[in-house]
């Protein structure tokens, strides 16, 4: 529709959109197809989470935090697991620890396949997208013998885990492991490297330091931006700190540092340290308890933490506040997409429109834990 | 730096704006008074050895007994490793507090959540509008006093 200003024109793009990953609605003004201004618009799957917090027990909430980003539940029950486990002081013995980086490292490789898959799909090529499907589905196959569930886990529980993994995940986990990293160079093959998608994606919508910090980018947007940053080398928690494996940054391969390939190809990095922290984990797994004792009713002291954690789209943080009853006081969800969005406006200025879906591809947002 | 030191390099520099330091939350908290908060997150910032990049979050929160409508920044620095939380009390009958949106541009986005959800007016924010709620929505629905709409529009809620 044409605007006020004749020079300009109008258009919604979304809430349905197959490029805008979730119900996002981005309003833009163009000049042909140059962009001179975006709109985001927010809020289609707003829950209402924190207020639901406030009216459920502590354990009642883990379901909820499922629902924040469903493509790294484990990440998001971790986060907040380990939130409540603070404010509580419950040590979460040796065995969950490991069980919960295997399921949070898996997770983590699933998510970046839809990642990396999508991207690709949006760029025009189709075939990447079903092999991140078929890869994430050995993933899922896994985490169904773990807990029973495919999307929503509901499985990293205060204290440890829900139950210990069965007999022959650790077999079917090594076996997962021997098939995926080959898989890895050929998705380099078939789309990494391919010269169409290089130029898609090189130079478009660079991100430097000062405006990732500003801008409050986290997890691989960050990194891609040169700056080597990981909380869970520089801030570990559970047994991260035990683990061998490294971080990869951006170094502008195929244009500038902090360019939409940069932040592509840190997943693709990712997904292989993932794999080397899991095998390790493997290794590292001993007969012992899977939770904690955690009594049946929860009473965590009045007093307010602030926990965070590396989730595969950036930290995910929760600061919550006890008045030393049975629910929070306030619960506030700090979630790595909405900071991630907010810098949208400020990237799409001056761009062509199809640029437009590779910035929010490369940058992997994701709507519900946006909206909460 | 710990965050006592922290706490009293900013008393030096700010005097009685620094109002209390909180060690039994986790990070420790500093109480700003809210006239001065502008000026504390920008020196924090900016000053070497301290180099406050991210605003990791900001939160509001309803004191409901106390009468006060907190505004609470999780602060955070990559290079120097280091974590801060401040906090400022405001008037819960009418919060008002200035905008760090010059200082952290992402905090733009969560002033207006805050004040979509708690009502917390952020003087010199340029587009104070609800983000998460629809524009017409009444009320603040994360405050403590809340009610329930029956109605929206033509639907039961």
């Amino acid at each position: 529709m044409a605007g006020a200003d004749e020079k300009f024109m109008q258009v919604s793009m979304g809430p349905q959109h197959p490029s805008t990953h979730g119900v996002l609605r981005l309003l833009v003004k163009t000049d042909g197809e140059v962009l001179s201004s975006i709109k985001p618009y927010i809020g289609y799957l707003h829950r209402g989470l924190e207020k639901i917090a406030e009216r459920v027990t502590y354990p009642q909430f883990t379901p909820f935090t499922d629902r924040l980003d469903y493509l790294a539940s484990m990440n998001c029950n971790l986060a907040y697991a380990m939130t409540v486990e603070r404010l509580l002081g419950i040590e979460v013995p040796r065995r969950a620890q490991i069980i919960r980086v295997i399921m949070a490292e898996l997770n983590r490789i699933s998510s970046h396949l839809i990642a990396f898959g999508s991207l690709s799909a949006d760029m025009g090529a189709f075939t990447p997208f079903l092999f991140g499907i078929r890869e994430r589905e050995f993933i899922n196959d896994l985490f169904e013998m773990a807990c029973g569930a495919r999307l929503t886990y509901n499985y990293i529980r205060i204290g440890g885990v829900s139950q210990d993994i069965p007999g022959g995940f650790i077999e079917k986990a090594r076996e997962f492991l021997d098939y995926f990293p080959p898989k890895i160079k050929e998705y380099n093959d078939l789309i990494s490297y391919n010269s169409i998608f290089i130029k898609r994606l090189a130079d478009i919508a660079v991100i430097r330091p000062e405006d990732a910090f500003d801008y409050g980018i986290t997890g691989p947007n960050l990194r891609a931006s040169g700056i080597p940053w990981d909380l869970r080398r520089d801030e570990p928690y559970l047994v991260y700190g035990e683990l061998d494996f490294e971080v990869p940054v951006g170094r502008g391969e195929m244009g500038s540092t902090g360019d939409a390939w940069d932040r592509y190809m840190m997943r693709i990095y990712e997904m292989e340290q993932s794999a080397k922290i899991v095998r390790q984990c493997l290794a590292m797994l001993e007969p012992g308890d899977h939770t904690a004792k955690v009594p049946k009713v929860l009473k965590p002291p009045a007093g307010e933490v602030y926990v965070r954690a590396e989730n595969p789209r950036g930290e995910l943080g929760f600061y919550l506040i006890s008045d030393g009853s049975t629910k929070p006081y306030r619960l506030r969800i700090r979630a790595p997409s909405f900071a991630t969005l907010s810098i949208v406006p400020k990237l799409g200025k001056g761009v062509m429109i199809a640029d437009l879906v590779a910035i929010i591809g490369s940058l992997d947002i994701i709507l519900p834990e946006i909206d909460r | 730096m710990e965050a006592k030191k922290i706490y009293e390099i900013l008393s030096g520099r700010f005097g009685s704006a620094i109002q209390q330091f909180q060690e039994n939350t986790l990070p420790p908290s500093i109480v700003v008074g809210h006239q001065a908060i502008v000026e504390v997150c920008d020196f924090l910032k900016k000053a070497e050895e301290l180099e406050f990049l991210s605003l990791i979050c900001l939160s509001a929160v309803d004191m409901q007994e106390k009468g006060k409508m907190a505004v609470v920044y999780h602060l955070g620095s990559m290079r120097q490793r280091h974590t801060i939380v401040l906090k400022v009390e405001l008037d819960r009958g009418s919060p008002h507090v200035r905008t760090v949106g010059t200082v952290w541009p992402v905090a733009a986005w969560y002033e207006r959540e805050a004040y979509d959800l708690l009502g917390v007016v952020f003087d010199g924010h340029p587009d104070l509008r609800r983000i998460l709620m629809p524009e017409d929505w009444e009320g603040y629905p994360l405050r403590k006093d809340y009610v329930y709409p029956k109605r929206y529009h033509t639907w039961d809620v």
